[in-house]
């Protein structure tokens, strides 16, 4: 429980993904089976408990202390776990320290009134961390910023293998790992990934650059089709087995009934989540509604159905198509999405094209209808083979040009880690007309990246020598209309948002450009944000 | 018994002792002050007579020059000062070189003003010695249960393994300039680091102070001297140059920071530390009840800090205390 913890620990401060990379491998090769096991599953979400309700925690620890002494320390602390952990009062030697394995085995077989004496229990005898991670295991939210890709990526790193090899075999594992440990370790062979249901790692696309590849790919070797603006996922329906992954290999399905209801075929689709009203795409705010719901209820459903539209077959019956070229296994998908017959599953359409110009033309003048909130386009080698990660060469994306536009800078926080001597989290607004017709700035959104390092110096450069005030980590800039840094920003999409004071909320802002040549006072208005929000 | 408020009482320029005619770790210039440690906040110059133990004496010259006061009043420990019937005497707080508790004597009271103090050992100053009496000043810095600060060599092992896991990177240790560097340091030799340890700047004059002292520290540079961006080594700086532009000059650096308020994520994550190290030279929750409950006094009164959950304990016992609510104190940078 000890080393667990201080994993636990040590990943929630640390900012950068190789060194949580670092601390979730080492963690793995120091610890013992089956405790490491259990960590990964705690990692990866694959443990949860339902045993231990904070209620119960808060009465157990108030019976052992002056209430009111808890509540002033609540909150200050703000946080039920970890107020718990630090003011739990220590009976040292009470019992044995117990380790992760003993708390699950434990955790899993007990009955209701049998959990809450040997809660008690452990939090007599483990110190104030060990106290912490033993509250955080039992009410479901590590919250460690460990993403299950990251904890198999650790697994690769350990193996001295790549990453899709762990994720082609992840569903056919269960916790405590011990067969996935032992070939990582070399100790035995890979885990038998034939398991009816299981995921199939995914090929990626390359970011399409204009300048170079045009050059020396012909059109006549691509298909062309939409990149939609949903989630990628794989749908697997084998022997009985019917699961939705992401394409990370996240097991999805308990979130989407309706779209595993209407797998009624034999095969592995690759294709894109989407909110599909009678076949019309749904924006992917839209989606956002269905995606990280712990229960799905029937309006939820009704008000926004989902659906996949096909890109690829990996899987026909019981034929592997991966080894065939894309228009093969293309034409095989066109019969195949007609036989399955179902308004949840349609086809994403191939855009035919002659010439790269002509391409071009249609990615920035989409059609009307579904198009108009595609991502952008899709190329595919017509000879190119189903291989998992990212070839090089084979499929490309070319992603519509972002929204652009210019908002002043008014806020600016300090980074994490590696960045916290500078100023790297900039907030920044638009103009707004109030009623009487005077303008003022209000902020749209936050960016943090899109910049290089030189100009990561200049941008803290300028919050330290134009602070306002400051705020604990937080400094306003001076921003007016005779003064303030205009900064370009690109974002993916546009929404409507009660939650922030603009009325907007931009999708995946980043920084595109600093304009030092432009006066604050031609930064854009809220209402050209205004007329650029998504209609779904 | 002569009653506590004519000895002792509460005043904007801090705690004074009519009788005496003195006050105890005054905010303001006075005429004659008994300084309990060289905190800046707790030693300020430009005060008339000034007692305090040859180290605190020491360190004040250190910060603020030869002419700090007009006079210097040195009592080592045990020695006693008489005035006007007042007999003063320093004992050991254990918070840092030199840290005393103000022992006040008259009419057959006794009055024990704390200062900051902790309980725990600490290799670069004398230990904490509790003395029998009737009225208890104390510091509430840590006075909220949430406080329990771990041992402080286990802190020092983690900043050793992450140094370990991550030997491209620079650790970056920030700790306040006066006693806590100098402990994070004899830490770090207790622990087997023998390496050279790189300080910042303003880190240098202090350490020296300490090996004057006795305290050895060990092979010390300055940071700025440094060829390459050290990567894999210990660098010690103010709690302020972590986040300061004068980081940069390091191999991806760990920031790594010691203090009691390191207990609490939020505080931590506030900071944007990486390795939050909860070494602190305040007594913590433990210590301040425990302290209270041996000695047992008359009365308890509370300086600084988080009175309010102390005042609290004190009720539920029926130890008589009150809240002095000074101002002046603060122990943030802690
Ligand atoms: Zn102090
Ligand atoms: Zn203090």
């Amino acid at each position: 429980m000890r080393a667990f913890a201080r994993l636990l620990d040590d990943l929630s401060f640390t900012a950068s993904r190789n060194a949580k990379l670092r601390l979730v491998r080492d963690f793995l090769a120091e610890q013992p089976d089956p405790d490491r096991g259990w960590a990964l599953a705690a990692l990866t979400g694959s443990l949860s408990f339902s045993a231990a309700k904070p209620a119960a925690i808060r009465k157990a620890v108030e019976a052992r202390m002056d209430p009111v002494l808890f509540g002033w320390s609540y909150d200050y602390v703000g946080d039920l776990a970890e107020t718990v952990a630090l003011v739990w009062p220590a009976r040292p030697g009470a019992n044995r320290e117990p380790d992760l394995a003993e708390v699950v085995e434990a955790l899993r077989t007990a009955t209701r009134g049998q959990v809450q004496p040997m809660i008690e229990g452990w939090l007599d005898a483990l110190d104030a961390d060990g106290r912490w991670a033993l509250l955080k295991l039992l009410t479901g939210g590590l919250r460690v910023g460990v993403s299950s890709r990251l904890a198999k990526q650790a697994c690769a790193d350990l193996g001295g293998v790549a990453a899709p090899e762990v994720e082609e075999v992840w569903h056919a594992l269960t916790p405590p790992y011990g067969d996935l440990f032992a070939w990582l370790e070399g100790r035995s062979a890979r885990p038998s990934a034939d398991t009816p249901g299981r995921f199939r790692s995914v090929m990626l696309a390359q970011a399409l650059d204009e300048a170079v590849d045009f050059a020396r790919l012909s059109p006549d070797d691509y298909l062309a089709e939409w990149k939609w603006d949903g989630i990628r996922i794989q749908a697997v329906s084998e022997r009985g087995e019917r699961r939705l992954y992401t394409r990370t290999g996240d097991d999805i399905s308990h979130t989407f009934p309706d779209v595993l209801e209407a797998m009624t075929f034999e095969g592995a689709l690759d294709g894109e989540l989407l909110v599909m009203r009678d076949g019309v795409v749904g924006a992917f705010g839209d989606l956002q509604q269905r995606l990280n719901r712990k229960t799905v209820d029937a309006k939820l459903l009704k008000a926004f159905p989902a659906g996949i539209r096909a890109y690829d077959l990996l899987l026909d019956g019981e034929e592997d198509l991966r080894g065939l070229p894309f228009t093969e296994r293309r034409k095989r998908l066109e019969s195949f999405v007609s036989a399955a017959k179902s308004h949840r599953i349609d086809l994403s359409p191939l855009q035919p094209f002659e010439t790269w110009e002509q391409l071009a033309t249609l990615r920035a003048a989409p059609p009307e209808g579904d198009p108009r909130i595609a991502e952008g386009l899709m190329l595919k080698r017509r000879d190119s083979l189903y291989e998992a990660g990212r070839p090089k060469g084979p499929w490309f994306k070319w992603k519509r040009d972002p929204h652009l536009v210019d908002a002043v800078l008014m806020y600016a926080q300090r980074g994490h880690g590696r960045r916290s001597s500078f100023y790297s989290d900039f907030t920044f607004g638009v103009w707004r007309e109030d009623a009487a017709g005077d303008r003022s700035l209000t902020p749209v959104g936050k960016a943090y990246f899109g910049f290089t390092d030189e100009e990561l110096k200049q941008l803290d450069k300028f919050v330290r020598d134009n602070t306002v005030e400051r705020f604990g980590p937080v400094r306003s800039v001076k921003a007016n209309r005779d003064f303030g840094l205009v900064l370009e920003v690109a974002f993916e999409g546009l929404q409507r948002s009660t939650r922030h004071k603009s009325g907007v909320a931009m999708r995946f802002p980043r920084i595109s450009r600093i304009r030092w040549d432009k006066p604050s006072r031609d930064a854009d208005e809220l209402a050209t944000l205004e007329r650029m929000l998504e209609t779904p | 018994m002569v009653k506590l408020e004519s000895l002792l009482c509460p005043t904007p320029a801090g705690l004074y002792c009519p009788p005496g005619d003195f006050y105890i770790d005054p905010v303001r210039p006075v005429p004659r002050a008994v300084i309990t440690h060289g905190h800046s906040d707790h030693a300020r110059a430009g005060h008339g007579d000034v007692a305090a133990t040859p180290q605190t004496l020491d360190i004040m010259a250190c910060r603020y020059g030869d002419d700090f006061a007009t006079r210097r009043v040195a009592l080592a420990w045990g020695e006693t000062l008489s005035r006007d019937g007042v007999d003063i005497s320093l004992a050991p707080a254990g918070h840092v070189l030199g840290s005393a508790q103000a022992v006040i004597r008259w009419k057959g009271v006794t009055a024990v003003v704390s200062g900051d103090y902790k309980r725990r050992r600490d290799p670069t100053c004398q230990r904490f010695e509790p003395v029998p009496c009737d009225l208890f000043v104390t510091e509430a810095t840590f006075g909220l249960p949430v406080f329990r600060h771990p041992d402080a060599a286990d802190e020092v092992a983690r900043l050793l393994r992450s140094v370990e896991r991550f030997p491209e990177r620079t650790h970056l240790v920030g700790a306040y300039a006066l006693g806590k560097a100098q402990r994070v340091i004899a830490l770090l030799r207790e622990a087997g680091w023998d390496r050279t340890i790189h300080v910042h700047g303003a880190l240098l004059a202090l350490n020296a102070l300490y090996g004057r002292h006795g305290v050895d520290l060990g092979p010390i540079a300055p940071a700025g001297d440094a060829a390459g961006k050290l990567p894999g080594e210990i660098v010690l700086c103010p709690p302020s140059a972590l986040a300061d532009r004068w980081s940069r000059r390091f191999a991806d650096p760990v920031s790594a920071f010691c203090s009691g308020w390191m207990r609490v994520r939020a505080r931590a994550r506030q900071r944007g530390v990486e390795l939050p190290l909860v070494i602190s030279d305040h007594a913590d929750w433990d210590e301040l009840t425990k302290t209270l409950a041996e000695l047992s006094p008359g009365e308890v009164w509370i300086t600084h800090g988080r009175e309010e959950a102390l005042l609290r304990w004190c009720e539920l016992r029926g130890q008589p205390a009150r809240a002095l609510a000074l101002v002046g104190y603060e122990d943030d940078a802690e």
